[in-house]
């Protein structure tokens, strides 16, 4: 059974509609990462959970009881914000323990549960200072602390890893799914990093203009994006796109991007002549030194180093520019780049998109 | 700065200095004159040595003013006393309803808000004499003239305004967010404004009290007007002094140093409010 079910949520302010019917569910001890670009409506989706903000239409039901009027302190949500909002006049522990006296817990055990979670999240050496002595990545597990330490239904966390730095960043996205388990609450989180969202989501809620434009798992949000932008959002680098036209060539179609002739399945048929966008993500590309068949004759332009990997920077023989990724080992042979190399791909990696409507096509299935 | 040349230290002590003097002198000055008789204050040229005498402000306390032209009664202390009560009584009153209030301009947007707020502003605007008139028409009519309740209420005009938009510029100045953990947290609307919001906005109501309760007891022409010597304030009560003899300086210093020192002391304990930062770095800014 859904913990958290959003049914058809609108809200708009007075610059316009900054949600529209959005409609979402939660089982609890699921992740759902809510993902995209800033001005999108994810927070105030988020405030909306908890309370703070009205939807104009829409219900909201937690556990099965509707909770759309209810004040926030009534729903039994916990919410991490993003800039940390801790109490600056508590202490770290007041700051963790503020959800347990609101229940009236007994002093005793309070305690116990505080140093519990603070032990946890290893700010259990900072629970008598002050907010502001803190560091950001211990504000921002004070933050956490807080809004897990009631055991809440519905968990929200509004990109809580925003203001840390890079190497805590990377800690928490390989702890948090593991720590917001163990709490099996019905978690939204909201990020705009897609390797966040990739690495945490059980499930992904890609949010464009107040709507959800694809709701799915991270692997189908990135193998088979339903539009160019959801395409455009995920990945890094950027996911190569190039015009084409469908054409029929005796039995089969094919397009012609990238350098070279593919062929497409049949199922494709139906969008003959119309414009359309292909889309080759880098990772795909295949860069060789030697000519292979089917392989085309590109420029390397430069060669960028990117952590373990290395970013290409391809140009066709008609000028068409195509970025590949490919793995240091690798990377090794090809140098700077200034040279000559031959790429090809296996044509099943290639999505392709409407142009005009920038949905992607949808196979007919027999 | 940090290398600056002795020159620059001469001048800037130079500059600290006479400043310093300007603001300081005349206080000294009356302090001074509260010790001496008034034939020493109206000596010419004035001098800095003098045989101190304590008649003044005996005749202060005992409420007796010895004068070449007979004993007169003083109501000083009394004065005092008013003053006391009107300003503390106006200033928690205002702090009452003020707080409150600055919070709702703050945090809501509700239909004239905004004209609410001026209106109330605006009260400061208009010259004192121009609502006394009517006001003491309407004071004879309800009963209040020269009692208590009715100076309060008029100094509501001086202290509520001032209370008002100060403190709101605190209450803005603290982020929703760290309200709205708070009643996430399980935590009712009004817990959180006596738990989060008022404590956030301390020094800011600190500061609004302290200027309400100076320019309440500051006030001279409301009480003049709409009270009589038995509720009037040290401010109106100094004019006794000015008696048909000649004008007693004398005593006019001592009630003055006398007078001045709760503001001064009250200012001095307030001071650490209103220093201290409000936002204590729980926001990222």
């Amino acid at each position: 059974m859904s913990s958290l079910e959003l049914s058809n949520i609108s809200k708009g302010f007075k610059s316009g509609m900054v949600l529209e019917d959005v409609s979402l569910s939660v089982k609890a001890g699921e992740i759902v990462v809510v993902f995209g670009p800033s001005g999108t409506g994810k927070t105030v989706l988020l405030r909306i959970v908890a309370g703070v903000q009205e939807p104009d239409a829409g219900g909201i039901t937690i556990d099965g009881v509707d909770m759309t009027d209810a004040s926030p302190e009534a729903r039994n949500v916990g919410m991490a914000f993003q800039n940390f909002a801790l109490f600056p006049h508590f202490s770290t522990h007041d700051n963790i323990a503020s959800p347990l006296t609101a229940r009236n817990v007994p002093e005793g055990r309070l305690k116990e549960q505080v140093s519990a979670i603070a032990r946890m999240l290893k700010i259990d050496h900072v629970l008598g200072h002050a907010p502001r002595e803190l560091s950001n990545g211990q504000k921002q597990r004070t933050a956490l602390a807080r809004a897990l330490i009631g055991q809440p239904k519905v968990l929200l966390l509004d990109d809580p890893l925003r203001n840390v730095d890079a190497k805590l960043r990377y800690e928490m996205r390989l702890e948090l799914p593991r720590l917001l388990r163990t709490f099996n609450s019905a978690v939204i989180y909201v990020t705009q990093d897609y390797k966040e969202a990739m690495a945490l989501g059980d499930h992904i809620a890609v949010l464009r203009n107040g709507r959800i434009e694809q709701w799915d798992t991270p692997t189908n949000v990135y193998r088979a994006p339903v539009s160019l932008d959801v395409a455009r959002l995920f990945g890094d680098p950027t996911i190569n796109l190039a015009p084409c036209r469908l054409e029929t060539v005796g039995q089969g179609s094919q397009i012609h991007a990238f350098g070279r002739v593919s062929p497409v399945s049949e199922a494709y048929a139906e969008a003959t002549g119309r414009d359309l966008v292909a889309g080759l993500r880098p990772e795909h590309v295949i860069v060789t030194e030697t000519n292979t068949p089917g392989s085309v004759e590109f420029d390397l332009d430069a060669v960028m180093p990117v952590n373990v990997r290395s970013v290409l920077y391809l140009r066709g023989p008609a000028g068409e520019e195509v970025l590949a990724t490919v793995g240091e080992s690798e990377a090794a042979r090809f140098g700077r780049g200034h040279r000559k190399v031959w790429v090809s791909f296996a044509p099943d990696d290639i999505l392709l998109f409407d142009a005009a409507s920038g949905q992607r096509l949808a196979p007919r299935v027999n | 700065m940090e290398r600056s040349s002795s020159l620059e230290k001469a001048i800037r002590g130079i500059l600290i200095t006479a400043v310093l003097l300007f603001f300081l002198f005349p206080i000294f000055w009356i302090f001074l004159m509260s010790f001496q008789t008034n034939e020493d204050i109206l000596r010419i040229p004035p001098s800095l040595f003098f045989e101190p005498t304590l008649q003044n402000y005996s005749a202060l306390l005992t409420g007796k003013l010895e004068t070449a032209a007979g004993s007169l009664d003083i109501a000083f202390m009394r004065n005092l006393g008013n003053s006391l009560l009107l300003s503390t009584f106006s200033v928690l009153l205002s702090l009452a309803l003020g707080v409150p209030a600055a919070y709702a301009f703050a945090r809501f947007k509700f239909r004239l808000g905004e004209n609410i707020a001026f209106t109330l502003l605006s009260f400061r605007f208009a010259p004192p004499l121009l609502v006394l008139l009517p006001l003491s028409l309407f004071f004879k009519q309800l009963g209040l003239t020269d009692t208590y309740i009715g100076l309060i209420w008029v100094y509501q005009l001086i202290c509520l305004p001032l209370i008002l938009w100060i403190v709101r510029g605190y209450f803005e100045d603290i982020s929703p967010d760290i309200e709205n953990a708070y009643r996430i947290a399980g935590h009712s609307w009004w817990r959180t404004f006596r738990r989060i919001a008022i404590p956030l906005a301390r020094p800011g109501i600190a500061a609004a009290g302290l200027l309400a309760f100076i320019f309440a007891w500051n006030n001279f022409i409301f009480a003049l007007i709409l009270a009589s010597a038995s509720k009037q304030p040290v401010t109106v009560g100094a004019l006794a002094f000015v008696t048909a003899s000649g004008i007693q300086y004398g005593q006019i210093a001592a009630a003055i140093v006398l007078s001045v020192t709760p503001t001064l002391l009250l200012a001095l304990y307030a001071q650490r409010y209103l220093v201290e930062g409000l936002s204590l770095g729980a926001v990222k800014g």
